[in-house]
């Protein structure tokens, strides 16, 4: 790139087009990555032109503007952190299925370079962890904690628009990375030195800082309104031993998010620091040491790994109750084995890094510590078993997840045992046998229970049930597939294979391989399932329509509302006067009542500050990854002033309308 | 060196198959010895013995999960005659053993992990009437480079020890962070850029056992392998004299050919000329430069600059006036550090605070 656009472009030039190193080494398997990777960034361009041109052919903007992205309404953001969610899913799962090709075929070679390879899995990590799960998890929330605790919206709703503004910005950038490559193969952990300058100079390091940057504050936002609006907006007589077990689960997921994300955005931050502005801090020269980073990184990420599982804990707890026609046994233990979770989940970092070199006492009690987790874990499991006992167990999709659930989310435990007694976590560390254990507990665990969520709700959101025959293909394919895909890994651990290798020499490995690309292309048929199943659900929507909202019998008070529910949520703020609220209005035949009188309602008034930060966020992070300081400083005086001009906002009849306008809560 | 026979897999027959996919998890492979549950060397015998012992006592919890759970689903499944208690919640008996016996079992997986922690810990030395070989490990972008103090010789992706004598490792990095590796006798311990980490192993007797980097470093990870050969007491000698009398000369190429991001066989290449090696190579494996490759071209060097590991952990630079060359062969055995006393070593954290195993830097 000549001079005379550096300004403008900064270090972005041709050599960033995915086709352009297959164009410079037209070896052949350079040109088959260059077709792969050329399909992908085709279909970023592709996707994006045919939304736009969607929707300027239904004349649809307005009408995206001012019900979706502009709405406060924390049922919509929830809808399109759900959204967001999907559609990257389908990108991490692609990803996968990907990469287990290569390593079906890869015994000495396969088809795929070593630095896609290194591309890939880091793209697949970084988006099923930041851009997958967490705004999964988040949506979910977002969507039922304020119904369940009977309150008409998050404490701070703008600050809930921002919180899916920043995720989408990471996200974005993930996606445009595709188009203007590369993307960092560091690993979702992104350790130095490897993600230093001296040894990646290039732009693929600085996206995943960014990405990954934006995703925790956005986090760390989320975390802080859910808590206060539990601790805050609770309706009359909810106690907090009346909160439905989600509720609880969101409670302390969200307590993890305050206290876990920082770590993580500090780590980022710092990093950020030695590659722009040589500090130095996790260099192996001049007093850096890259053990902080991955201390602090781990600071994060323990926690991190509760804040996966808690909501899908509290899901799962819902639909056991629910479809059991039960109440919850044991609900005193399992809310105290939550918060002993979430506390002890600080406490057990270390076990990511035994083989770090320090001494071994330490090591002792960090595999102990990780121990006693097992016990409120395995607390919990026999309580959801004794909630199923004695009950009458109707076997919908989201059971059929939650059985799936119980009983291969123990045997990742199993595993998780193994790793944390370090003397044979010395063997399978870094190994694909502990690749196996945590997909082990994040398919089953995490991404079943967010499907359970999905299906549960969804009726809740749009008025009509998902359909239930593709539905159970999906979770019996989901099943299957995963138990094909990963337990193979355990043995390839066992025998030593590595994680994150292109290639291996070894023949013993292969039929391992192969039996795991069958399980991925089960997933990838369970994923078609998902797909066809709201297809189908969307075309038979009249047949499936649960208007009254409460399709399965619910407990909480979510059930209590019409489905979908009014912006308001409720008419009038609703009474509380035990556990299972709207079980407890059922059985004394006072559910459905129509209230005396209505009081008026105050909802917050719509704010584009969300769309704002998306934009800006995207352009400050994009202008950081390629250099383009001017992209970076116009984003930040953006945002700055949008910040300053909302200050200005006040529960004033102007600038905001008046019937509608912002409650300052 | 890594054309070692397969795990029984090298031809096709059905039978061949099962047993190939069975006999690894059972047993590890005899041939080719991948695994730690094939363990050749007493650590990992005793890694082989704890893994099962955790399985079998964690079992205890987790199998009723597995068979109850199905039973439970069948047993109350909607429109069965089974008793259905809506409002039960509650049983002081099954509570406490829902929190006893997970807490019994943690307990006694932690003072398994305790004592095993301790008793396998990498620092720790292992008892023998023999003195440990001393080895220095240095890990490069994408290749090891193993230096023999004692014997005054180095190699390359090829590590030379005697059965059933210790080895004692010093490890550090080159590069960025890695994770040595050799499953059959051990321990991973990860080696680190201006750091030294220390592990202790050994064969129980002669064989060859695969090795690798476990942590992912680039593009050429996937190929960062290499052979632990433990020979008899006798033949390590022999090879030791052969090195010194055949080996390689260390010299400044050989090095900054080291420092160079290449794999084993453009190292090999890069030192030899690419005419001599072409020939040798495997058919149709080719490295991502798509030249023939060959990982298996001996590098072996029969003398290096002393207190090379030293300069290397403390960044500086070779000094190539000192050499090993000079050590006399007939020297006795000692166990001597190999680094000069007052080299500015920046140790390991882990090292400095007091390791109650006795190991000092
Ligand atoms: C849907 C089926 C899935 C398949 C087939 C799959 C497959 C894979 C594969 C092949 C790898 C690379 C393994 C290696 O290092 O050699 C990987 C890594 C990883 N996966 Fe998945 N995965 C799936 C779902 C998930 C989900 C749901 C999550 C998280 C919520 C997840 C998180 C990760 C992470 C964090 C890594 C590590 C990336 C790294 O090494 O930095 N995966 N997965
Ligand atoms: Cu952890
Ligand atoms: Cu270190």
């Amino acid at each position: 790139m000549n001079d005379s656009t550096h300004w403008l472009l900064g270090r972005l030039d041709a050599s960033a087009l995915p086709f352009w190193d297959a164009l410079q080494h037209p070896t052949t398997k350079n040109v088959i990555n260059a077709v792969i990777a050329s399909g992908a960034a085709s279909m970023v361009v592709l996707g994006a032109i045919a939304v736009v041109i969607g929707l300027t052919w239904t004349r649809r903007w307005g009408w995206l503007w001012r019900e979706w992205l502009t709405s406060p309404d924390h049922k919509k953001i929830g809808i399109m952190f759900i959204a967001l969610a999907l559609v990257m899913l389908a990108r991490a799962v692609i990803e996968a299925v990907l990469m287990r090709l290569q390593q079906a075929l890869g015994l000495d070679g396969g088809f795929l370079t070593a630095e896609h390879f290194g591309q890939l899995f880091t793209t697949h990590g970084t988006i099923m962890v930041f851009f997958m799960a967490m705004p999964f998890l988040t949506g979910i929330i977002n969507y039922v904690m304020p119904l369940q605790i009977g309150t008409r919206d998050l404490s701070f709703p703008v600050m809930n628009q921002i919180s899916l503004g920043l995720t989408a910005a990471g996200a974005a950038l993930v996606m445009i990375s595709l188009v203007l490559a590369p993307f960092s193969t560091g690993g979702w952990t992104g350790y130095p030195s490897f993600t230093g300058r001296a040894a990646n100079p290039g732009a693929g390091v600085d996206y995943w800082i960014w990405a990954v940057t934006l995703s925790t504050l956005s986090s760390t936002l989320s975390g802080i309104n859910f808590a206060v609006t539990i601790y805050k907006r609770r309706a009359p007589g909810m106690r907090w031993m009346r909160l439905p077990l989600f509720t609880w689960t969101a409670l302390c997921t969200a307590i993890l998010m305050i206290f876990a994300m920082p770590p993580l955005t500090v780590a980022t931050a710092l990093l950020a620091l030695d590659r722009y502005l040589d500090f130095h801090l996790f260099t192996a020269d001049l007093g850096g040491n890259m053990m902080n980073y991955i201390n602090l990184f781990w600071a994060f990420g323990h926690p991190e790994v509760y804040i996966l599982i808690l909501p899908a804990f509290g899901i799962f707890s819902e639909v056991f109750s629910t479809f059991a026609g039960k109440t919850l046994y044991g609900y005193k233990a399992l809310v105290i084995a939550t918060l002993a979770i979430a506390v002890l989940s600080f406490t057990v970092w270390l076990h990511h890094f035994f083989t770090m070199g320090q001494s071994a006492h330490i090591n002792a009690v960090f595999g102990i510590a990780t121990m006693l987790i097992g016990i409120p874990t395995g607390v919990k499991i026999y309580d959801w078993m004794l909630t199923l006992f004695r009950g009458r167990i109707r076997m919908s999709v989201p059971m059929i997840y939650a059985s799936g659930f119980l009983m291969l989310f123990v045997l990742g435990g199993l595993t998780g045992i193994v790793l944390a007694v370090p003397s044979v976590d010395y063997q399978v560390h870094n190994s694909l046998f502990l690749v196996a254990h945590f997909h082990n507990m994040l398919i089953p665990g995490l991404l079943f229970g967010m499907l359970a969520g999905t299906n549960f709700w969804f009726p809740k959101a749009f008025g009509f049930r998902l359909e239930e025959r593709w539905g159970r293909r999906a979770a019996y394919a989901w099943i299957i597939g995963f138990m094909l895909a990963f337990f193979p890994l355990y043995a390839l651990g066992v025998l030593g294979m590595p994680r994150r290798t292109v290639a291996f020499f070894t023949p013993a490995y292969l039929p391992w391989t192969l039996t795991a690309l069958v399980g991925a292309t089960i997933v990838l048929l369970a994923m078609a399932c998902l797909v066809i199943q709201l297809w189908v659900s969307v075309r038979d929507r009249h047949l499936n329509a649960m208007p009254i909202g409460d399709p399965w019998d619910g407990r909480s008070l979510e059930w209590a509302v019409s489905s979908p529910p009014p912006e308001y949520n409720f008419p009038v703020i609703p009474e509380v006067y035990g556990r299972d609220a709207f079980m407890l209005e059922k059985e004394r035949g006072k559910a459905y009542q129509v209230p005396d009188e209505f009081p008026d309602i105050v909802l917050p008034a719509n704010s584009p500050m969300g769309v704002i930060f998306a934009v800006t966020g995207t352009a400050m992070a994009f202008g950081l990854t390629w250099y383009q300081w001017w992209m970076v400083l116009l984003a930040a005086g953006v945002t700055l002033v949008a910040v300053i001009a909302r200050g200005f906002c006040r529960n004033t009849p102007a600038p905001c309308r008046v019937k509608r306008c912002v409650v300052p809560t | 060196m890594f054309n070692t026979p397969g795990c029984g897999l090298s031809r096709w027959a059905p039978s061949r198959l099962i047993i190939g996919l069975l006999l690894p998890l059972i047993a590890g492979c005899s041939d080719a010895h991948l695994s730690f549950l094939d363990p050749q060397g007493p650590i990992a015998a005793a890694q082989r013995q704890h893994f099962w012992w955790v399985i079998a006592i964690t079992l205890t919890v987790v199998l009723p999960v597995l068979v109850l759970t199905p039973l439970i689903l069948w047993r109350y499944r909607y429109g069965s005659r089974a008793r259905y208690r809506p409002q039960w919640e509650f049983s002081l008996r099954a509570d406490l053993a829902i929190w006893g016996i997970p807490l019994v079992v943690v307990a006694v997986l932690a003072t398994l992990t305790w004592r095993s922690t301790i008793a396998l810990d990498p620092y720790r030395p292992l008892a023998s009437d023999q003195p440990p070989l001393e080895v220095e490990v240095v890990g490069f972008d994408w290749k090891w480079l193993f230096l023999y103090p004692e014997q005054g010789i180095a190699t390359v992706d090829e590590l030379v020890i005697p059965a059933g004598r210790p080895v004692s490792l010093r490890l550090t990095s080159a590069s960025v962070m890695q994770g040595f590796f050799v499953p059959a006798l051990g321990s991973q311990i990860d080696v680190m850029n201006h750091m030294v980490t220390r592990l202790h192993l050994e064969a129980d007797a002669p064989g060859v056992f695969p090795g690798r980097n476990m942590q992912y470093s680039g593009t050429g990870f996937y190929r960062q392998r290499f052979v632990t050969r433990a020979l008899s007491a006798d033949a390590f000698a022999d090879f030791t004299h052969q090195v010194r009398a055949q080996g390689r000369a260390f010299t400044p190429e050989v090095f900054s050919q080291l420092m160079a991001k290449n794999t084993h066989a453009a190292l090999a290449r890069a030192l030899d000329g690419s005419d001599s090696v072409a020939s040798t190579s495997h058919a149709g494996q080719t490295d991502d430069a798509g030249n023939p490759a060959d990982d298996s071209t001996p590098l072996r060097f029969k003398h290096f600059p002393s207190g090379l590991f030293g300069a290397i952990v403390a960044h500086r630079a070779p000094d190539w006036g000192q050499d090993t060359a000079s050590l006399s062969t007939t020297r006795p055995l000692s166990s001597h550090s190999p680094l000069p006393a007052n080299s500015s070593l920046s140790i390991h954290p882990a090292l400095a605070a007091a390791a109650p195993t006795g190991v000092t830097p």
